[in-house]
């Protein structure tokens, strides 16, 4: 099971390579990717110095070209994928059908992934993909329970990659509008889920409010910490109740279902926040590392340790895991 | 210059009783719509009809003069999922309406003329025309995509491809793999006791200012606001919009339907307003965010 960790910048991407990633997955300044966050990603020179630190530890990259172009934008993702085949990375993770369409076309030797936005769920879509452009890997979304995630590798033509820790994203990516229906922008237009521009937090007689555009995600109390207000992490009222009614804030751990997805043959777990720090990159990377090793010494007699666990909650959306879709009564 | 645009009413996004479904179809079937769209496209636990059942429906809508579509399941998941999929994608007598890329890899291989549904991702000439060269008979543009993009995507449009517009109802907005309506009665999804058949439009979800926002409607989430574009026929008559989609509602589709009808034929037709549970938006269309009102 390779280890496909994020990075943001050239600092996260260094933090990566030398805390044990086997590939890391990157992404270009601007709307082709589904982390446009301000301040974040690489221009052309730093991604080739990227690619060179990490080509001298053996380690891969991806580059992800991952958001879907309309046509007013068409020519900026079709530079994107020029760029990344000049820049020689080892895979290009797309989602639309049009930029895998002119990449496979433009650039026959390009290696194709399926990014997670594609929002392909089962393996006749993994099929499609396969045929038509000849991806090599797919990404899945967070929405398989693990006997699912199985039935889909028994039947893929091609190699899988899952989630295996950070923020959960509790809809089919790709396939969410939540974001554009309240700011006019989503993940899949302009690369980013809630975007920090329409962010505001501000003190009231109830509490700190967080809003969305002029929707209130959430009111804090006095001793509660201020999330992000992502649509689907906000209380909101169903019926009688406030409550999550979408998804507490919290991140998604598999650390203990190692075992089981190797057995799966899961190809790769990938770690989510490119957004997130360079300390973030290396703590998380190196917990991986070390237990995805001792699974592959001994998967029988491995547990995920409390001291992994510890370290990784200490980095996770509301200081908490969960199994999320892969465990069934989360569902 | 095309001809005047068709009408189509969408799959039912929510979950009716069985005598409800039936009830609602007879109406349908006297209805000015030219199309209709049948099928379950949420959740394959809702079983007030079975495949049969539906197979019936579009044979008697059909009889009625309907073009008839089946729809298919939007997020697929588990093997008897991809089972029924099969079935619906292999008929030899409907087209079939694919919401997800492997009903659109099945319907390739069957070598038939398909439609895509809303949530198939189709945000460029590109993608059309890869697309098209499969079959592709009529597309709908993504519910997030504006007028501006739709004029963009009309003038390059592949030969032979129509367009429909998602016009009216709350719009589908996202989908999980967690049933919402289970988790808001406290209930795991897989003993659910069929809580959506309460929601005949979705359950609503509100801020903590008691303002509405979503309606739960199983695992997919649906805006609270409903999306209508009565206003804007002409402006679609002049992009050259083959098909006009009304999603249907536990009450008054068939006003609904009317009115668009009226406005098809360039008849004065009065405020749809007081036929939707809580307002209306057009955002999306606008190029804004989609709970907008820009106009109308």
């Amino acid at each position: 099971m390779e280890l496909v960790c994020p990075a943001g910048n050239l600092p996260s991407l260094k933090a990566a390579v030398d805390n044990g990633a086997d590939a890391v997955y990157i992404g270009l300044r601007d709307d082709t990717n589904a982390r446009h966050f301000p301040g974040l990603n690489f221009n052309e020179k730093r991604a080739t110095d990227g690619i060179v630190y990490a080509r001298r530890k053996g380690v891969r990259v991806f580059l992800a070209i991952n958001t879907y172009p309309r046509p007013d934008g068409w020519e900026r993702w079709q530079a994107a994928v020029d760029t990344a085949a000049r820049l020689g990375v080892d895979a290009l993770i797309c989602a639309d059908i049009g930029v895998l369409d002119y990449a496979s076309n433009r650039w026959p030797d390009l290696n194709l992934h399926l990014s997670v936005q594609a929002s392909s769920t089962n393996y006749e879509a993994l099929r499609f993909y396969q045929e038509n452009f000849g991806i090599k890997r797919a990404v899945l979304p967070r929405v398989l329970s693990l006997s699912q995630v199985k039935n889909v590798v028994e039947n893929s033509p091609v190699g899988i990659e899952i989630f295996g820790f950070g923020s959960l994203c509790v809809m089919v990516e790709g396939r969410c509008i939540l974001s554009s229906y309240v700011t006019g922008e989503s993940p899949n237009t302009c690369g980013a889920c809630s975007p920090a521009k329409f962010v505001t937090y501000k003190e009231t007689p109830q509490g700190m409010e967080s809003r969305l555009g002029d929707v209130l995600t959430d009111r804090y109390g006095k001793n509660e910490r201020a999330g992000y207000p992502t649509i689907c992490k906000g209380r909101f009222e169903v019926g009688e109740n406030t409550f999550y009614a979408i998804e507490e804030p919290t991140s998604l751990n598999t650390l203990e279902l190692l075992p089981e997805l190797q057995t799966a043959g899961i190809e790769a777990i990938k770690i989510e926040g490119r957004q997130r720090s360079p300390a973030y990159v290396a703590q998380v990377t190196r917990v991986w590392r070390q237990a995805i090793d001792a699974c592959k010494q001994n998967p029988d007699r491995f547990s995920a340790r409390a001291e992994w666990n510890r370290e990784l909650d200490k980095v996770s959306e509301g200081a908490t895991t969960t199994l999320g879709p892969y465990y069934r009564p989360w569902q | 210059m095309s001809s005047n645009p068709r009408l189509s009413l969408g799959p039912n996004l929510f979950y009716w009783s069985r005598d409800d479904i039936f009830d609602f179809y007879a109406e349908v079937a006297e209805m000015p719509v030219d199309i209709v769209y049948l099928g379950e496209t949420v959740c394959s636990k809702r079983r007030s009809l079975r495949t049969e059942d539906w197979f019936d429906l579009a044979d008697r809508l059909s009889s009625a003069g309907k073009e008839v579509v089946l729809s298919t399941l939007s997020l697929l998941e588990a093997e008897s999922e991809m089972l029924t999929l099969r079935r619906l994608c292999e008929n030899d007598r409907f087209m079939v309406e694919a919401n997800d890329m492997g009903a659109v890899q099945l319907l390739i291989k069957q070598g038939v003329p398909f439609v895509t549904g809303p949530t198939v991702n189709i945000y460029n000439p590109a993608t059309l025309q890869v697309l098209a060269n499969k079959g592709l008979k009529r597309w709908v543009l993504p519910i997030e995509l504006s007028k501006e993009t739709l004029a963009e995507m009309q003038a390059e449009r592949p030969e032979g491809v129509e367009t429909e517009i998602f016009a009216f109802g709350r719009m589908p907005l996202t989908l999980s793999a967690r049933c919402f309506t289970a988790r808001s009665h406290n209930l795991p999804k897989d003993d659910c006791q069929y809580k959506c058949l309460d929601y005949p439009d979705g359950r609503l979800l509100s801020t903590q200012e008691k303002k509405p926002f979503l309606a739960l409607n199983g695992i997919q989430t649906v805006s609270s606001l409903t999306c209508n574009l009565l206003p804007e026929t002409a402006e679609m008559k002049r992009l050259d919009v083959d098909v006009l989609r009304i999603s249907p509602q536990s009450q008054h589709t068939g006003r609904i339907v009317e009115a668009f009808h009226q406005a098809l034929q360039d008849e004065p037709t009065s405020s749809l307003d007081r036929y939707v549970p809580l307002g209306t938006c057009d955002g999306y269309w606008h190029g804004g965010a989609g709970m907008e009102k820009l106009k109308g």
